[in-house]
């Protein structure tokens, strides 16, 4: 067959060298040095700790249609996450069309085996539709990191250097990419109609086709010329491109996939100190949590490898919103650049037997996480927080490092399993003014029933909390629950112990409740403490089921057994503030608010930020003492989000959140046109007597 | 530097509810939780952070019953390298001479370069450092909330003098301080900590073993006598503000408004 053009397999420069040996050794050079490269980015993740991720493969491989081919987290940022889609889709469309390149050198009318004929032709239009799109989606990304500069991608100055030239370079490469194969094709067409040949099919107004036209008059010894530089310029683009992703944020193009399969798979738990180190057996470790960099896992340090600097974690952060010291999005960086300083591409490896923290983490750095989870539920590729927070926090507690203020509750926790130091024997106290009708049975007395209300601390101590107490008593009582308390024998349920670190008060406490619980014979537990519901049903074993009380109310409304009445001031519009241990830890967004709907008349608006986009209120549980460097208080910016939503009443769930809200709405100066209530109170005040 | 640091077991004030019992002898102790004292933990850790930077070693040393050895447990798992538990029947009903006077015993034993005992302690009197420094012959500082090391024969100690004003004083080793709170900030001792140390022998010197006259200490040495516990009375002008926090605090400021307090 007569072409119109030499190929890259036949062709010669300078009359000596064939243009086959390009073909050959650009391919070796880049395979052996992205071979090189990689096994050095491999180095810190054989020296860290173990971390089992292969279990529920099915679940795995859902997880990784959904959410890494399905990209489904992007178009939470729509703009971000479309372009990020075109890019993506392109490159899957691509990299076929790559290899065919690659091998087209060697081998003149390459075709990859089932895209000969139809199928061939479909791929053909397909890619140059890809390519297309590719191209645009680069150029208006680099319009809007370069000229726009979102927000969302600055680089405070104590971080470092601004990231948008490696961010601009790659998206360049990719448009040089594309460019080379629409050159190449566009050659060929256009030399193909010079000399009256059948030219290949462009679709019209894609890149090749738009190459072609505008090539069409130029004599063919350019289009020769530009047709085998554009090939092998591709060539080498291509490889430079691969060897040039593991060297810094662009390594996400090859680790985010295994990333998304190897995500953490049970939410609301603290991964243990050490997997593969039983419970009982933690005494016999030398050392706790996350201190120098080797002790991470390597997912975690995968996790770091494939963090795309995107910044969403940060941009939904609330400790970041408040200016606390934390900024997530910078672990990651942070940490990444310290793993490629301490294990560098060229020189020796250097890992250092230095702590992180007050190298390149601070101690306020990793006490400001509330571990709310905003960060997590936003990552498109799932990366973790939480537990490398909680690790490190482990690492500065076994070396004394905690601040003053949390020292005395977590020895009062020690001491009186209360993090106030109030006596055990006071548990009970917020029963003695509860009506006669409501009668709480205690365990602690040898009373007898079947279900269990955990009332946690705060609940029991606190003066405005214990109110909770008393409505969810009568709740229960009005849904006709048989229930009874601990009292003195019920110990913090250590939520906030452990995510402060403290693992073995967490266990001592753990065992200590178990116990007690198990010695009931209760069948259910209740809670109305999202923080106790989400270590009691995800961290505690062989305890009988957990339940929040907002699905008691919800199943109590639907099965008749509570009635509600109308809402009496009907200028009160209600807004629900999604507590993070009850919403984005165990999914439950729906009770609450079909509780609510469930008040006749009751005029209910959603803030902009809810369900798992929720903003903490400022931390529960130990984060109660903690003395945060900020700006303002988180509590704060929420009642302003809840008054912006055009609320004028905040119904929380949380006896924490409900501390924080009342005290941000004085903070605020919102007093008399702003109120917050927990779920609970307002359910119990709309309670219809039968 | 060898360093000896006096430490004693008392009610933690901030988890307990004192009360005084019905027959006014003692503050009813069957809910209590213990702890180190406040003062003394301070002391420690800064004794700590001396043997850090100069060598040496950290004694700890308390006098009390068996229960006592817990402090003595948690102060080593902040980092003492050593525990001593004095304890003796005869040592029952001391008063502050007498501790004093025990502490002297054991100390005369050793050879140590510098003592430290807390300012005060939260059931006690502030007596033992002052005692214990004039019974070894010792030259002495008291609410030192600063120290630096000068040489193995002289440092430099700081005082907090009214104003927020600083006073700094050279003294020579050995010598007794007592430590103020804020000197430093004491790390945490976590469970963790202390298992790690449950195991390691704390030796019991009594009053034999330390050559200390039976009836020269304990109550039947005590000097001062306790003679009564009782709440006063409410006296006039004094005024309970009853109610709920919100409308204590409340009540709080329209009295202060009231007077002049605040405007």
């Amino acid at each position: 067959m007569e072409t119109a053009l030499i190929s890259p397999a036949k062709a010669w420069v300078l009359g000596f060298i064939p243009t086959m040996f390009f073909s050959i050794i650009i391919p070796i050079i880049g395979v052996v040095c992205f071979t090189y490269i990689i096994a050095k980015r491999t180095a810190p993740l054989v020296r860290s700790k173990p971390d089992p991720r292969l279990n529920s493969v099915p679940e795995r491989l859902a997880n990784m249609f959904k959410f890494a081919f399905g990209q489904y987290r992007q178009p939470r940022y729509m703009m971000a996450g479309v372009l990020h889609i075109v890019l993506f889709a392109g490159f899957m469309i691509l990299s076929l069309r790559s290899i065919t390149l690659v091998i087209l050198g060697l081998k003149d009318g390459f075709i990859l085996p089932g895209l000969g004929g139809a199928a061939g032709q479909v791929y053909s239009v397909l890619k140059d539709i890809a390519a297309t799109a590719v191209f645009l989606a680069c150029v208006v990304g680099m319009v809007r990191r370069g000229v726009f500069r979102p927000e969302r991608y600055d680089v405070p100055k104590k971080y470092g250097k601004d990231h948008t030239s490696e961010a601009v370079f790659v998206l360049m490469l990719i448009t040089t990419l594309v460019t080379c194969d629409m050159i190449f094709e566009g050659t060929q067409a256009a030399a193909q109609m010079q000399k009256g040949l059948h030219p290949e099919f462009l679709l019209p107004g894609m890149g090749a086709w738009m190459a072609a036209g505008i090539l069409s008059g130029a004599n063919l010894s350019v289009l020769q010329n530009l047709h085998l530089g554009s090939f092998f310029l591709h060539n080498l683009v291509f490889f430079f491109f691969l060897c040039f992703l593991p060297l810094g944020k662009h390594f996400h193009v090859i680790t985010s996939i295994p990333n998304v399969f190897l995500m953490k798979l049970k939410k609301g738990t603290i991964k243990p100190v050490q997997w593969g180190v039983d419970e009982a057996k933690l005494d016999e470790l030398k050392s706790f949590g996350v201190k120098k960099f080797e002790d991470f896992t390597w997912k975690h340090m995968l996790d770091f490898y494939s963090c795309a600097d995107c910044g969403r974690c940060s941009d939904q952060c609330p400790a970041n919103a408040v200016k606390r010291p934390l900024s997530p999005r910078f672990i990651s960086i942070k940490c990444r650049d310290y793993a490629f300083k301490n294990y560098p591409i060229r020189g020796e490896m250097t890992p250092k037997d230095e702590h992180l923290i007050g190298s390149i983490l601070s101690e306020d750095e990793i006490w400001s996480c509330t571990t709310c989870g905003a960060c997590e539920a936003e990552c498109p590729i799932f990366i973790e927080y939480i537990d490398k927070i909680v690790d490190l926090r482990r690492g500065m507690v076994d070396e004394g490092l905690v601040p003053q203020s949390l020292q005395k509750p977590l020895k009062a926790l020690e001491k009186r399993g209360n993090p106030w130091g109030k006596m055990e024997k006071k548990r009970a106290e917020w029963t003695k003014t509860l009506p006669e009708t409501c009668d709480v049975k205690l365990f602690e007395n040898g009373d007898e029933a079947r279900t269990l209300y955990f009332v946690d601390s705060i609940t029991s101590y606190d003066d405005r909390m214990q109110n909770i107490a008393r409505s969810t008593a009568i709740l229960l009582s009005a849904a006709g629950e048989d229930f009874g308390i601990l009292g003195k024998d019920e110990k913090d349920s250590g939520n906030e112990i452990r995510r402060f670190g403290e693992e073995m008060l967490f266990q001592d406490i753990k065992s200590h409740n178990t116990d007690a619980i198990l010695g009931t014979g209760v069948t259910k537990i209740i809670t109305a403490d999202p923080h106790a519901f989400n270590t009691l049903k995800n961290e505690y074993t062989g305890l009988p089921p957990v339940e929040h009380i907002s699905q008691t109310i919800t199943r109590s409304i639907r099965d008749g057994k509570i009635r509600l009445k109308p809402v009496e001031d009907e200028t009160k519009v209600y807004t629900y503030h999604d507590p993070c241990y009850l919403g984005r830890h165990n999914g439950i967004y729906e009770d609450p608010r079909q509780a609510l709907d469930a008040i006749p008349g009751l005029k209910r608006v959603d803030m902009l930020k809810s369900r798992d986009r929720s903003f903490c209120c400022g931390g529960g549980g130990l984060m109660l003492f903690y003395e945060p460097e900020e700006e303002q208080r988180m509590g704060v910016m929420r009642v302003k989000m809840a008054s912006q939503a055009g609320a004028n009443v905040i119904v929380t769930a949380c006896p924490f959140c409900l501390v924080n809200m009342e005290d941000a709405i004085k903070v605020a100066g919102l007093e008399g046109k702003m109120e917050a209530v927990d779920l609970c109170e307002l359910i119990e005040m709309h309670l219809q007597t039968m | 530097m060898e360093i000896l640091v006096c430490v004693k077991r008392v009610p933690d004030t901030a988890e307990n509810e004192i009360v005084v019992n019905s027959k006014g002898t003692d503050i009813e102790r069957g809910d209590l939780v213990y702890s180190v004292n406040e003062w003394d933990n301070y002391a420690v850790e800064e004794a700590i952070q001396i043997r850090d930077n100069a060598g040496g070693s950290v004694t700890v040393v308390t006098v009390g019953d068996g229960d006592a050895e817990e402090i003595l447990r948690r102060e080593m798992a902040m980092g003492a390298d050593k525990g001593i538990l004095l304890s003796d029947d005869a040592f029952n009903g001391s008063d502050g001479r007498g501790i004093a006077a025990i502490l002297k015993a054991e100390i005369a034993k050793g050879k140590y370069d510098l003592i430290l005992t807390g300012a005060q302690a939260d059931d006690g009197a502030a007596q033992v450092g002052g005692m214990l420094a004039a019974m070894l012959d010792m030259p002495y500082a008291s609410l030192v909330n600063k120290i630096e090391i000068i040489s193995d024969k002289v440092i430099k100690v700081g005082r907090e003098i009214e104003g927020g004003n600083q006073e700094m004083s050279e003294i020579d080793l050995p010598c007794v301080l007592s430590i103020q709170t804020g000197i430093n900030e004491p790390r945490y001792v976590g469970i963790r900590g202390i298992r790690k140390v449950a195991s390691i022998e704390i030796p019991v010197h009594g009053a034999a073993d330390l050559g200390v006259a039976a009836d020269s200490v304990g109550a039947a040495g005590a000097k001062v006598k306790r003679a009564d516990y009782f709440v006063p009375a409410m006296g006039e002008g004094a005024e309970m503000l009853e109610g709920s926090s919100d409308e204590i605090a409340e009540k709080l400021i329209e009295l202060l408004k009231s007077k002049g307090g605040i405007k």
